[in-house]
């Protein structure tokens, strides 16, 4: 590969023998070859970047030492001597935590039940809670061992993973994407428990997409794309841009941004709407108003499982709210219509459920453009023009730089990024007067990423009123021109862009803010 | 063995029509091991089964008869199948048509008008819907279980037709037999071909494969139900309306099922009896599935379906055979059809040892 010196080897100068090293490990999967002879080296107390795009290998590489899945080819040496990784309990057993992306705790029962159920050995509940609150105070992440995991907003349930897996002592911590649903400031937190973790000799596997962050805390990089290897680095001596280089292979587009004067008529208003959650593990939408201009984008930030799916669901009329005059497109009550009238006045929806909500598996593209655009002439007197479909979803697909082999695909056979570019592209070609967009670039790899956060802008710049829900600070700052916050349901005052920090944001992300719940109820 | 069973990245879209035409071969193949074990000359009774029913024009127009409300009802319960509305109530279905179009006919059997037969047909068509709406009503306003409300709704449709025989549709003159008088001329369905029983409503039971073709892989609203079979959340997201795909899953069914019912009372019986079908209603399920949901399909898939039949009261006549035998072979078609399927979807791996050859990065 180009320009990537291999810096590997420095640790065994000194004798002590590497925590893990990995060679050729390779995991070959119906369709794809996940991992393809992967080398990668930890030493002790390491704190080592595992970097890739979305789909590149990283967590099939996690699970492969985690003993979650069975390497096909390739050895792993645990200090020193080669050993076979059979299962979960004989990692746990040899010192290998790992922390997952997606949380793997039971919410009806405590935290202290929670981290018992880990253990591979019977447990003394008294005993353990006095180790849980030692343990979690040593490394500042506090917990109170009796909560019930489904009162605990997410950073915590997160730390409840970490503290399950150091209360193990660990050798080797792995962190699957861990700041993803942190708060700028609970990231800092985190990063300096797993300083002194390090310090204490404990080496960790960090994975993760987000560059600053590497930079900041690990101290060596490995560079995955498509299941290889594309290079190693020195996280300190490399800037975001050139980290991105090798992730992607190229160089990161940017987004052009021209703010334009936001004066444009309200285009979407909401007043005064509460819900009370449907199911014990959703959110009660506490009197939430706000509202969005033509040709501005309002992002709404905050951790997800704060009520952004409820207020979604009112806007675009998955759920109907009391009165009808509670949401207002364009000036007209319309809630109590259901989506299809919705869409007909202009609103276009981009979901955060891509297979299954905003596309039909086991349809091909020319049906899944069919899904929202039907009421564009695509139907006459109850039959489909099949001609007319299929020259659109070829214009979208064209437009919008969809990968697939044609409308004939399958939808599940694109990538995710690239459904995720049809489905914005289905959207916007619809010419709407407002569009929603729910997480618009979860899980997108980089470059489709900025191709649909391009789009969004465009958009705007035309005249439509953009609302966007993300989880990402980065990216509501790149695009937005407002910025509201969502925690427990409540909605902060909105602030112009330019007039807030990341840091203000992400305070208020944590419910800090004039009206949000943690002051409303100290 | 060590084996394990994984999805294969892309299920090869050219078996899934080959799937049907590999279950029959095996259901083909089984009959005769069967026949074989059973001691009967595996060619003969191959013979007996399977060409003997059908090797005159009669025997062809007997194969038609049979299809025809099989095909019919196919038709009507893909449509709700389509998006995951599960009818099993055809048969029900079918003795409601039969009740609401023969009660038309036992009133106005004196009358000649040319009207008669339409309006047996539409009363029958009332009645299987009415009896579909049932079902439809209680999922929407209760979110009650179709499958076993209309599947239970079947025993109910059926016993009222018997207690409508014993008592007061009973022919005066019919010796105290449960049977209705016999139709006049008026309330038949004219015969097509001199020297069959091919009658009229086959007719109908043809253009059912058209329309249905038509509304299911050409209009909006047979997308609408593919979707909503597919994706529910997706359906709810474009802002389709799911009770009116209730309505129309199961209210289709209905509407078939009523149509069959009176072309069996105004066609090969000529009368009501206590019982109407020899279980059309329940085959149907397989006939449609047999036929991929495609009404081409359920046309070929209706008219083997139908040869089961006769090959089943042939073998009774010609093998010593019981009746059960047309089950068997109807429930052997199925399971190798299911079997066939799930082959298609996944694949069963002998070795954990799998190489680079022929998996493509």
């Amino acid at each position: 590969m180009d320009n990537i010196d291999l810096e590997t080897n420095n640790s065994t100068v000194t004798g002590v023998p590497l925590r893990l090293e990995l060679r050729g490990m390779t995991k070959i999967y119906p369709s794809v070859i996940a991992n393809d002879s992967i080398d990668l080296t930890v030493a002790p107390g390491e704190i080592h970047a595992v970097l890739g795009e979305n789909g590149a290998g990283k967590s099939t590489l996690m699970k492969a030492i985690y003993g979650v899945v069975k390497p096909d080819r390739g050895e792993i040496l645990w200090e020193g001597k080669k050993i076979d990784i059979l299962n979960p309990a004989h990692a746990r057993k040899l010192g290998i935590g790992m922390v997952f992306q997606h949380f793997s705790l039971f919410e009806t029962l405590t935290v202290v039940e929670n981290i018992a159920l880990a253990m591979d050995s019977k447990t003394d509940m008294a005993k353990l809670s006095d180790t849980i609150v030692e343990v979690s105070e040593k490394y500042g992440l506090p917990l109170d061992p009796k909560r019930l995991v489904h009162s605990l907003p997410v950073g915590l349930r997160q730390r409840v993973e970490i503290v399950r897996c150091l209360i193990q002592k660990p050798k080797l911590l792995i962190m699957d994407e861990p700041t993803s649903v942190l708060t700028p400031q609970a990231v800092r937190k985190m990063f300096k428990t797993l300083r002194k973790l390090s310090q204490e000799g404990c080496s960790i596997l960090y994975i993760s997409h987000k560059l600053d962050e590497i930079k900041e805390l690990c101290h060596k990089a490995t560079i995955i794309r498509a299941g290889k290897v594309t290079g190693y680095a020195l996280p300190s001596n490399e800037t975001p841009s050139s980290l991105a280089k090798m992730m992607i292979g190229k160089e990161l587009p940017v987004c052009s941004q021209d703010n334009p004067e936001l004066n444009g008529e309200k285009c979407l208003e909401v007043t005064n709407v509460s819900k009370t959650k449907s199911d014990q593990f959703g959110t009660n939408l506490n009197n939430i108003s706000f509202f969005v201009r033509s040709g501005e984008i309002l992002g709404i930030a905050g951790i997800s499982g704060n009520g952004q799916r409820e207020l979604v669901n009112a806007i675009v009329g998955e759920w109907l709210t009391k009165k009808p005059e509670d949401v207002l497109i364009g000036g007209k009550a319309v809630g109590h219509l259901d989506p299809g009238k919705r869409r007909k006045m202009g609103l276009g929806f981009v979901p955060e459920d891509r297979i299954g909500r905003g596309a039909v598996p086991g349809m091909d593209l020319m049906y899944n453009y069919l899904l929202t655009t039907h009421r564009h002439n695509l139907v006459k007197t109850g039959l489909i023009c099949f001609d007319k479909t299929a020259r659109y979803s070829k214009e979208c697909i064209a437009s919008f730089d969809v990968k697939c082999g044609g409308i004939d695909d399958q939808i599940t056979s694109l990538s995710g990024g690239n459904v995720q570019k049809f489905i914005t592209g289905r959207e916007i070609l619809q010419k709407p007067e407002l569009i929603v967009a729910s997480q618009p670039t979860w899980g997108v790899d980089v470059g489709a990423a900025n191709i649909i956060r391009q789009s969004i802008i465009d958009l705007r710049n035309k005249g439509t009123a953009v609302m966007v829900i993300s989880e990402e600070l980065d990216e509501l700052f790149e695009i937005c021109d407002r910025l509201m916050v969502i925690a427990e349901g409540h909605i902060s005052p909105s602030l112009n862009v330019c007039d807030t920090t990341k840091e203000e944001i992400g305070i208020w992300m944590s419910g800090m803010f004039p009206g949000g719940p943690v002051e409303s109820t100290t | 063995m060590v084996f394990k069973i994984e999805p294969r990245p892309v299920p090869s879209k050219r078996m899934r029509y080959f799937s049907p035409l590999i279950a029959a071969a095996l259901m083909l193949f089984t009959g005769l091991l069967i026949f074989t074990l059973l001691g009967k000359n595996p060619v003969l009774a191959f013979h007996a089964f399977f060409i003997e029913p059908i090797n005159d024009l009669y025997g062809v127009g007997e194969l038609i008869i049979k299809a025809s409300p099989l095909m019919l009802i196919g038709v009507g319960l893909a449509i709700g199948f389509k998006a995951n509305i599960w009818n099993i109530g055809a048969e029900g279905q079918l003795a409601m048509g039969a009740i609401f179009g023969g009660g038309v006919a036992i009133y106005f059997n004196e009358s000649t008008s040319i009207f008669i037969l339409p309006a047996m047909f539409i009363s029958g068509i009332i009645g299987g819907m009415l009896w579909a709406s049932i079902p439809a009503f209680l999922k929407i306003r209760y979110n009650a279980n179709e499958i076993l409300v209309s599947l239970m709704l079947n025993y109910v449709a059926i016993l009222i037709l018997s207690l409508l025989i014993h008592g007061p549709w009973k022919d005066p003159q019919g010796y105290g037999f449960p049977q209705s008088v016999l139709f006049s001329d008026s309330t038949l369905l004219p015969i097509l071909i001199e020297g069959t029983r091919l009658h009229a409503g086959v007719i109908l039971s043809f253009a059912a494969i058209g329309v249905g073709w038509i509304f299911l892989l050409k209009s909006f609203v047979g997308y609408q139900l593919q979707v909503s079979g597919l994706a529910i959340n997706a359906a709810s997201y474009a802002g389709f309306n799911y009770k009116k795909m209730i309505w129309i899953g199961l209210l289709a069914g209905g509407l078939c099922s009523g149509i069959a019912g009176v072309s069996e009372i105004a066609g090969p019986i000529g009368q009501l009896l206590p019982s109407v079908s020899p279980g059309y209603g329940f085959a149907a399920i397989i006939v449609a599935y047999v036929g991929r949901l495609h009404p081409v399909g359920i046309l070929l898939s209706s008219l083997l379906m139908a040869l089961l039949y006769l090959g089943g009261e042939s073998g009774q006549m010609n093998l010593d055979l019981p009746s059960a035998v047309t089950g068997v072979f109807q429930g052997m078609l199925l399971f190798y059809l299911l079997a066939a399927d799930f082959l298609i979807n996944f694949r069963i791996r002998f070795k954990s040892n799998p190489t680079l050859k022929g998996t493509k990065p």
